[in-house]
């Protein structure tokens, strides 16, 4: 009797210890994660007991010293540029490990080895459009540059010796909570970093939807709807600026649509699966950039402001850093899992990034001989197909192996083995991103540069993603350049049979648009097309660009009552005018008939008619404008909401001047009534809808809330499972499409102005310098992010530093 | 003080074995600690659940409050308990206190044999 007492007893113990040592469907294994020795407690760092550390450090030549202030920045001072990087690994590792790793295993396409079955398709997509194929290449080309090569595999080494100095209970929070350990960092890694910047930013092209707008409605429409220039427009090079080069011969309008071509059915199998499976590119991606010339500054000295506007994410995609060596000295925004500062400055220059939008790549439809894909058509030829075949772990679940076939016209990413494609039709992508190309040789260079001439040296590095690089320098000069790798690329999807259709022209570097000391005193970029009529290549006009952000920027930035300066530039960043608004506004209240209203329908119109389109946190009308327009877009572009064939909308702004100009488009048509609507009928149709629903939600439309509360700004943890650990509900005024571009879950990542009068900097993210949401540093910087109150860089020398420290550590080789 | 001696000694000896063992061994040192203190099983379960809840959430506390409970809030939210960090230390305590005690009460009802 007693013996089975303690076989049942034991038995218990054992059973418990192993459920407990086990994971429960999400759960980690709780008896590991609660263990105050071992789990997550291990990671609740102290807030207030910080002391100067002495250690040893394998694999470095001399002593670094790191000194981090009281946001948690390093600020890394090494004796040569080996220990430099390498600390640089080491450093951000320490504090972003875990976002490094999963960023990369994205691009990878490796998420199913974490999160199991479910992320299997969009691991599988991320291959089939050859992010990893891609990053092997840029890999092979980065080997070639010995400098890069040592400075990429410095950095590696510096992040392994991190790892290595790991124990399991040191882990950061998530991969306790997801069950799994950190892997070697290897220059491959590096390389995907970029393929994933590349992913999310040189998206822009909408072959398939073009295809699909012209198939239906014409080319004429087609022009009319997504017009590539009109007389607004900004420019990123001012108006008028005369080219240095002629350009190439060639016709300056890229092929339409051969007329009276339709898309077959077969053809529409394929375009479905694509808008199922590709994330299009958001309106609300954007940033801003500028330089102001000594000549309209308080100091006589430059200024310089970048702000990128990405999806909110903790840990931050940016970690603030100072990098400083006997041959260096920057300071900014670095990408964590890879060397260099990519948004900052140094002693002598600053240079900050804003998105090109620009279309570099195309889809070609491909015909195989037979089902064994072994050879495709081209020239009336049988070529051979290249397989690349996909391995991948799945977390709780079996292997699985992909075969993607690959053509002169890149990967195929749709077709029967993928994305539910009925018929025997292929769509193969071909994309920029897909070339080795060094992008750090570019950050490295700019890292380092002294002036002008080395700015535009390390831009030739660069290739992909398009970006507006700004530029300011200590001795006065300001520049901007439009930077890639520029083909002339298809605006429709292209035929894969035949060579013609390749890309025969690329547009020289040196060619690419750039302007240095325009007259006008400033330079500056916000996502607009970037040249007038004049320039001598043809810029696919894909629609996406937009404008009102640089209108007000230019607006602000013109201004010549006043010398500008660092306040001045801060009240810019933080700038609320809703451009759009005061576009699209006027249109709408003048369809309303006032006496027609209820009384709270009015109030609600008085407050848009007093509406100074400021979208500050306290607006209300900026809440009744959001809610209307919200329900008019969808009904005015109802046309374009078939999934069977998908078509983009016109961007807000496209929207504001169609509105307003045009009375009597079939666009105002709405195609779920049996009616034929007008432009006025939309309007009205719209509003009382949007006022309903205002009703519904808040009981009646006085108790409307503000525009900060409504909008609620969110700022996500990076794994959607853990949104315990997001930041909800932040406070702050902004919206897509002005300068302050804080929407509910989108904004400024990164704040920065240079002042080459002070030689100070200024900087802000919404987030924090450590990935540990055990650390008071993991969110500190959002409430001063809302605010738009920057932080004064401690862009000092070794002493200074350490009067302000919080603490150092010193490593000894 | 028949039930605190063997409290502390599980706690104590627990604590130290952790510092370089997974976290089960919890469980070894109370089974072999009541064995060899001769505690009766009901005697054993409590001695060795008190030990293991004190030492955990003592532990867990201490780091809590040097923390200022940021953690502690965000995982109380993860796991729902309202971000209540008292609710997130009693779990701890109970989890490891389980474990410990029921090896406890099987190291006693060997010694019974």
């Amino acid at each position: 009797m007693r013996f089975i007492a303690f076989l049942v007893s034991l038995g218990a113990t054992i059973g418990l210890i192993y459920v407990l040592n086990h994971p429960l469907g999400p759960a980690p294994a709780l008896g590991r994660f609660f263990d105050p020795y071992g789990g997550f407690w291990q990671n609740a760092e102290n807030t207030s007991h910080y002391h100067d550390i002495d250690m040893q450090m394998n694999g470095l030549h001399d002593k670094v010293e790191v000194y981090y202030d009281d946001r948690l920045v390093p600020h890394i001072f090494a004796q040569n540029d080996e220990d430099l990087f390498f600390m640089q690994g080491y450093i951000t590792a320490k504090n972003r490990l875990w976002q490094m790793e999963v960023q990369t295993h994205s691009a990878a396409g490796r998420v199913a080895e974490i999160a199991g079955e479910k992320a299997l398709a969009k691991d599988r997509l991320s291959r089939r459009i050859g992010l990893g194929y891609g990053a092997e290449n840029s890999k092979a080309f980065i080997e070639k540059d010995a400098q890069s090569n040592d400075l990429v595999r410095a950095y590696c080494a510096g992040v392994n010796a991190y790892i290595k100095s790991l124990s399991p209970k040191d882990y950061p929070l998530e991969y306790k909570l997801l069950g799994y350990a950190p892997e070697e960092w290897t220059p491959l890694k590096v390389a995907l970093l970029l393929k994933n910047m590349a992913n999310m930013l040189s998206v822009y092209e909408f072959d398939i939807e073009n295809t699909n707008f012209v198939s239906k409605f014409g080319a004429d429409q087609f022009h009319y709807i997504y017009p590539e220039r009109d007389s607004f427009t900004d420019y990123i090079i001012p108006r008028g600026t005369p080219w240095a080069f002629a350009g190439d011969s060639a016709p300056a309008v890229p092929e339409a649509l051969p007329a009276g071509q339709k898309v077959a059915n077969v053809d529409r199998d394929l375009y479905e699966s694509y808008d199922r499976a590709i994330e299009k590119p958001q309106e609300l991606n954007g940033s801003n950039n500028w330089a102001v010339s000594g000549s309209k500054t308080k100091s006589g000295k430059p200024l310089l402001c970048n702000d990128p506007h990405l999806q909110l994410n903790l840990p931050s995609i940016w970690y603030e850093m100072h990098l400083s060596s006997p041959t260096m000295n920057a300071y900014g925004a670095t990408l964590p899992g890879a060397p260099c500062v990519i948004s900052g400055w140094n002693d002598s220059i600053a240079w900050g990034v804003t998105n090109g939008g620009r279309d570099v790549r195309d889809w070609f439809t491909v015909q195989f001989k037979d089902d064994t894909h072994d050879e495709y058509l081209l020239d009336s030829q049988w070529v051979k197909t290249e397989k690349r075949i996909e391995h991948y772990k799945v977390k709780g679940g079996k292997d699985f192996v992909d075969t993607v076939l690959y053509t002169r016209f890149g990967p195929v990413v749709f077709d029967q083995s993928y994305g539910d494609v009925r018929s025997k039709k292929y769509l193969s992508l071909k994309w920029t991103a897909h070339t080795g190309s060094n992008e750090f040789k570019t950050f490295y260079l700019l890292n380092k540069g002294h002036n002008y001439d080395h700015y535009i040296a390390a831009l030739n590095n660069y290739s992909c993603p398009t970006q507006n690089f700004v530029f300011a320098s200590r001795s006065g000069d300001i520049a901007i350049k439009e930077q890639g790798t520029h083909p002339v690329t298809h605006e429709f999807v292209a035929d894969g049979s035949t060579s013609a259709s390749d890309w025969h022209r690329v547009i020289p570097n040196e060619h690419n648009p750039t302007v240095k000391n325009p007259e006008r005193g400033f330079v500056s970029s916000a996502n607009q097309f970037p040249v007038d009529e004049t320039y001598p290549y043809p810029v696919s006009h894909v629609g996406i660009y937009e404008n009102p952000r640089a209108m007000r920027i230019n607006h602000l930035l013109s201004d010549s009552t006043q010398k500008m300066d660092v306040a001045y530039m801060q009240r810019m960043q933080r700038d609320n005018y809703n451009t759009i608004a005061s576009l699209t506004l006027p249109t709408l209240l003048r369809v309303i008939d006032r006496s027609k209203l209820t009384a709270d329908e009015a109030e609600a119109i008085t407050a848009l008619d007093k509406w100074d389109y400021y979208d500050n946190a306290d607006s209300k009308a900026t809440v009744y404008y959001e809610t209307w327009t919200d329900v008019l877009y969808p009904l005015l572009w109802d046309e374009m909401g078939d999934p069977s064939l998908p078509m983009r909308k016109p961007n807000t702004y496209r929207t504001a001047y169609f509105l307003r100009d045009d009375s009597t488009s079939v666009f105002y048509d709405n195609l779920q009534t049996g009616e034929r609507e007008t432009r006025e009928m939309l309007v009205l149709m719209s509003f009382d809808k949007a006022m309903k629903k205002l009703k519904d939600t808040y009981g009646s439309l006085d108790k409307v809330k503000d525009w900060g509360t409504y909008k609620a700004t969110m700022v996500h943890h990076l794994s959607p499972q853990l949104d315990a650990f997001s930041r909800m509900d932040v406070y702050c005024g902004g919206n897509r499409g002005i300068i302050n571009a804080t929407s509910h879950e989108h904004g400024p990542s990164w704040r920065m102005i240079v002042d080459f009068g002070e030689m100070k900097g200024y900087c802000l993210y919404p987030g924090g310098e450590s990935g540990n949401p055990g650390s008071k540093f993991y969110d500190n910087m959002i409430d001063s992010w809302a605010k738009g109150d920057n932080y004064t860089a401690k862009f000092e020398p070794k002493a200074q530093l350490d009067r302000d420290k919080l603490y150092k550590i010193t490593f000894n080789k | 003080m028949k039930l605190l001696f063997p409290v502390i000694a599980i706690a104590i000896v627990s604590g130290v074995v952790q510092n370089f063992a997974p976290w089960w061994s919890i469980a070894i040192v109370a089974f072999i600690l009541s064995y060899l203190l001769r505690l009766k099983p009901g005697l054993a379960f409590l001695a060795a659940f008190l030990g293991v809840f004190i030492l955990w959430a003592g532990v867990a506390a201490r780091l809590d409050f040097g923390n200022d409970h940021i953690l502690s809030a965000r995982i109380a939210t993860l796991f729902p308990l309202k971000g209540n960090y008292w609710l997130l230390l009693l779990l701890t305590g109970v989890i490891g206190g389980l474990v410990s005690g029921l090896a406890g009460l099987s190291g006693a009802l060997l010694r019974k044999q």
